[in-house]
């Protein structure tokens, strides 16, 4: 069975932010809410590098361990999927969180903050695969359909990469390995390369 | 999966090592202020600029998160489960080895006011906040772990979302009570000489003494003084929690609720005691509190300084009047 990830190539990503546009529309994500954002570190500066974040998907995922109402789940690919009818949207998944991947449609006094909402990897939730109740709750299911998610797909460089963890880090290693031989060649100094994030995601 | 098997995965082991990692973290940071490693930086949770704006997305990586699912899950649960049970099992001894502190005199038929009208209420307004705040925050900790099975992640759910609002719009009232609290009682309940009498001999709990005390035992102003300053613990730190709309950030919030607990665990403990006394570990104690007055007999076994002032005054008053 497939492992799921996400991996951004920041030798790569240009901060064009498409995969934010691709996953609002694809899954007509509410206003105020984005389950993918781009950060760019130094930025205007030398050494300028961006990375485009959302859910991780880990492993012992930590906002499933925190969550009071024990509304996440773990699909066989992988992929961290939680039920909106359980959520009581206490915030706590957002607080244990790395990468800031929940997101809340209010921000509301009291802590009425509206169900939690995250990325999906494009993989719906607990609904019936393609019904009304999917899409609305959670966007678009394109996993069922076999197909990756948009984010990744959509991008232009090919900085954001979906799938199975192992073909991912083949493809990036083939890519470290082209940029080094490239450099070497040229007589630059070979840059480190970075599985970005993957160290706090993932245990797999 | 189940919770057991979850939590294991953050064992004693770990412990170690995040304890060990925040040593390293704390020593290096200055030396890592100039490091020009990007990733480093980021999971130090260095800020970097985005267009998706909402709280804190231009960080990456927060390092504090799973510190503190860490210590909410692990540290705060374990130690908060231990602290109320042994208190339980405590009191429950106490009881079977002492019983209830009986009147050591027969009742005289005269009665005083021991707690006015307003008093009472403000009393009973408090306390059913504070029971109503108490099950709704164990219930959001511990739910998961005891209440699931019971009734089913659905119902469950529907249970801590009622549970939730309950708590978070009783939280603000339940300051109230506790302000108005401090402004009744605080001239009663400075400390005075009689009170290190009063705790050399256990308030009379162990043995047959009855130590000296004004209008609150020493006892009694224990618990007032633990109620004011847990409560501002629990009051601030739950208005940090209950507005997440201030934006504060993650390290506060997760700070605010780690206090939190532990302010609520404090006083949790304390009410516990407390009722105990009040209720079966006291004769007398309870009628008092619920009509407002007390017989002279119990008066004068419990709070004997406080008697004497109020006859003194009676005197007074009834020369004066002549």
């Amino acid at each position: 069975m497939a492992r799921m990830k996400f991996l951004c190539d920041d030798e790569r990503c240009i901060e064009c932010n498409a995969c934010i546009t691709a996953c609002k529309n694809e899954n007509e994500v509410p206003w105020g809410v984005n389950r993918r954002r781009v950060v760019t570190i130094n930025d205007g500066q030398p050494g300028e590098t961006s990375i485009s974040v959302a859910c991780m998907h880990c492993s012992d995922a930590p906002c499933a361990q925190v969550c009071p109402v024990d509304c996440f789940y773990t699909t066989p690919d992988g992929v961290v999927l939680h039920d909106k009818d359980l959520c009581i949207g206490c915030g706590y998944c957002f607080y244990a969180c790395p990468f800031g991947a929940p997101q809340f449609p209010q921000d509301g006094a009291f802590g009425n903050r509206g169900k939690m909402d995250k990325c999906t990897y494009c993989a719906g939730g607990p609904e019936e695969d393609h019904s009304e109740a999917e899409f609305e709750k959670y966007g678009r299911n394109r996993l069922a359909e076999g197909k990756l998610p948009l984010c990744a797909e959509m991008c232009s460089t090919k900085a954001l990469i979906a799938g199975d963890g192992d073909v991912i880090s083949r493809l990036f290693s083939q890519r470290v390995v082209q940029r080094q031989l490239h450099e070497s060649e040229n007589g630059e100094p070979t840059k480190q390369a970075n599985l970005w994030g993957w160290k706090t995601a993932y245990k797999d | 999966m189940g919770l057991e098997n979850r939590l294991q995965g953050l064992a004693m082991k770990n412990l170690v090592n995040r304890i060990g990692w925040i040593l390293v973290v704390g020593l290096v940071s200055p030396v890592l202020a100039s490091e020009r490693d990007v990733w480093r930086q980021v999971r130090q949770g260095v800020e970097g600029y985005t267009a998706v704006s909402g709280p804190e997305t231009g960080v990456l990586i927060q390092a504090s998160g799973t510190d503190w699912l860490f210590i909410r899950n692990e540290l705060l649960a374990g130690t908060g489960a231990w602290a109320i049970a042994l208190t339980v099992l405590a009191l429950g001894c106490f009881y079977l080895y002492r019983g209830q502190v009986k009147l050591a005199e027969p009742l005289t038929g005269e009665t005083i006011e021991r707690w006015s009208g307003k008093e009472r209420l403000l009393h009973f307004y408090t306390a059913t906040l504070f029971i109503l705040l108490s099950i709704s925050g164990l219930s959001l900790l511990y739910g998961r772990a005891t209440l699931i099975q019971w009734l089913g992640h659905e119902t469950f759910s529907s249970y801590a979302q009622t549970v939730k609002i309950i708590h978070n719009y009783s939280g603000p009232l339940f300051i109230v009570g506790l302000v108005l609290m401090g402004m009744a009682w605080f001239r009663d309940n400075l400390f005075n000489k009689h009170d290190i009498e009063w705790f050399k001999q256990f308030g009379g709990m162990v043995g047959d003494s009855h130590p000296s005390a004004g209008r609150m035992n020493a006892g009694e102003k224990a618990w007032f003084w633990l109620l004011m300053l847990a409560g501002l613990m629990v009051s601030v730190t739950g208005l940090l929690l209950d507005f997440p709309n201030l934006e504060l950030g993650r390290l506060v919030i997760q700070t605010s609720h780690v206090l939190h607990s532990l302010a609520a665990f404090l006083l949790i403990v304390g009410a516990l005691g407390h009722i105990y006394i009040g209720t079966i570990g006291t004769e007398g104690a309870l009628q008092g509190m619920i009509n407002g007055k007390v017989d002279k007999s119990w008066a004068r076994q419990h709070h004997d300084l406080w008697l004497k002032e109020i006859e003194s005054n009676e005197k007074e008053s009834t020369h004066h009047s002549k």
